[in-house]
């Protein structure tokens, strides 16, 4: 795996006149993972897609530095990857054409094994050829999953890891998250308590809140 | 292997219209009533061919606002625009969006010309040069300005509305020279006599295009 540097600084947003956090700075490299806990509402969801780069924080600075080389924003997609409740499939095609769209607009070319072999890991190989509209919620999380770990990411954000999965998904998220904390690097959010034992450091949103 | 992204969000665009049709269906209803409601109004009454070269565009326009509003609408309503965002740049779904609307656009406006002038017996093109070269021009044209009012309008609350009531100042150049353009195209004008009425044409999807790609990536950006 190359080298990377997720760095995170003083990153500010507020929505209206609602201040969520004012000042959040941290660092994720090669082979660290980073969670983020707090009460529901206090901004974890929104730092993970600040962090993502698809929403803009009112101050404070992402970067992604990959071999020594800043990468912007606009172009970590390759590099990322998301799971979160605010991520939506595409309801009009399968399980397997999605999966096929979302590498294509990344820009990158992916083998039918790679595919398959990730629909099988996760229990949802027979249903690939239909539509995610008619997928369950349980389903269309372990989709969600295939989507972000199919171009095996450096950096893995996952909002609410376990949401909506039984326990058989619950167990094959947990391989993942000690997989991709080894190989690469892992960020998350969550109230679970459990989830915590597998990161390194943990931002608490709560504490951190400032006016 | 990996082809350019703006083309893959293009496919995507096509695909996704062929499964759901939200603007095809759109698009057909409103061509198919706007055109029976021309020629009823019309009845047996002998119209300027000027008039006739207006309702044309009368008709292109509105069916355009109907149909070409719908493609960011739909990402935001199904909450797909986060996953687009995540998966390519701004720029790039920007130029996707605006090749498949080119080509929507483009297959209706075609449809709609030889509907019409196979429906309305007084409206004689004389010169099938100028009259098509007016269709692709303008047809372009008004891709170029309703992609990135699309992409504005999406993020307001009063989605459908907005649309035509923002669209008409901007396109009213374009809709004047294209029906001016179609006036010369019916009077059997050469070629060159149009060429001034062209030049405001592409001008006006350079400069839509050109402000696009820069407004654009503030619009789709959170
Ligand atoms: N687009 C938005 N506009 C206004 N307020 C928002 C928006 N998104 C989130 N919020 C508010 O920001 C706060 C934090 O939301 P979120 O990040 O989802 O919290 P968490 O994931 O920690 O539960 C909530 O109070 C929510 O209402
Ligand atoms: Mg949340």
């Amino acid at each position: 795996m190359t080298p990377f540097h997720l760095e995170v600084r003083n990153v500010r947003k507020s929505f209206g006149r609602k201040v969520l956090f004012d000042a959040v700075s941290f660092d994720v490299r090669l082979g660290e993972s980073f969670a983020v806990t707090g009460k529901n509402g206090s901004g974890k969801s929104t730092l993970m897609k600040i962090i993502c780069g698809v929403l803009t924080p009112n101050g404070g600075s992402v970067r992604y530095v990959v071999n020594d080389k800043e990468i912007p924003l606009s172009h970590v997609a390759p590099h990322i990857g998301l799971v979160s409740p605010y991520l939506n499939m595409y309801e009009e095609f399968t399980g397997e054409e999605n999966l096929r769209l979302f590498a294509k607009i990344r820009g990158i070319g992916v083998r039918q094994d790679d595919i398959h072999g990730l629909l099988q890991r996760f229990g949802i190989f027979e249903h690939r050829n239909k539509e995610a509209r008619f997928y369950s919620s349980g389903m269309k999380q372990r989709l969600k999953y295939c989507a972000a770990l199919l171009h095996r990411p450096a950096l893995l954000f996952l909002d609410e890891p376990t949401a909506n999965l039984d326990d058989i998904g619950i167990a094959v998220v947990r391989e993942v998250m000690r997989e991709q904390r080894q190989r690469a690097a892992l960020v998350f959010a969550t109230n679970e308590s459990e989830d915590l034992s597998f990161a390194d450091r943990v931002l608490d949103l709560s504490r951190l809140k400032i006016g | 292997m990996v082809t350019p992204i703006p083309y893959q969000v293009f496919v995507k665009e096509v695909a996704s219209e062929f499964r759901t049709r939200y603007a095809l269906n759109a698009l057909l209803m409103f061509v198919v009533t706007t055109l029976t409601m021309v020629v009823f109004s019309l009845g047996d009454n002998t119209v300027p061919y000027e008039i006739l070269s207006g309702m044309l565009w009368i008709v292109i326009f509105f069916s355009a606002m109907s149909g070409l509003s719908r493609t960011f609408v739909t990402e935001e309503e199904r909450g797909t625009s986060l996953t687009l965002r995540l998966l390519t740049s701004a720029t790039n779904v920007y130029i996707g969006k605006f090749l498949y609307n080119v080509v929507l656009i483009l297959a209706m406006s075609v449809f709609i010309a030889f509907a019409y002038r196979l429906i309305i017996d007084d409206f004689v093109v004389r010169s099938s040069s100028i009259f098509w070269t007016t269709i692709v021009l303008g047809g372009i044209g008004l891709a170029a300005a309703s992609t990135i009012l699309a992409a504005i309008i999406a993020k307001a609350n009063t989605k459908g509305t907005l649309f035509p009531v923002l669209a008409f100042p901007v396109l009213l150049p374009l809709l004047l020279t294209c029906i001016r353009a179609t006036v010369l195209s019916v009077e059997g004008a050469f070629f060159s006599e149009a060429f001034k009425d062209f030049q405001i044409l592409v001008s006006f999807s350079v400069v839509m295009i050109a402000a696009s790609v820069i407004v654009f990536e503030y619009v789709w950006n959170d």
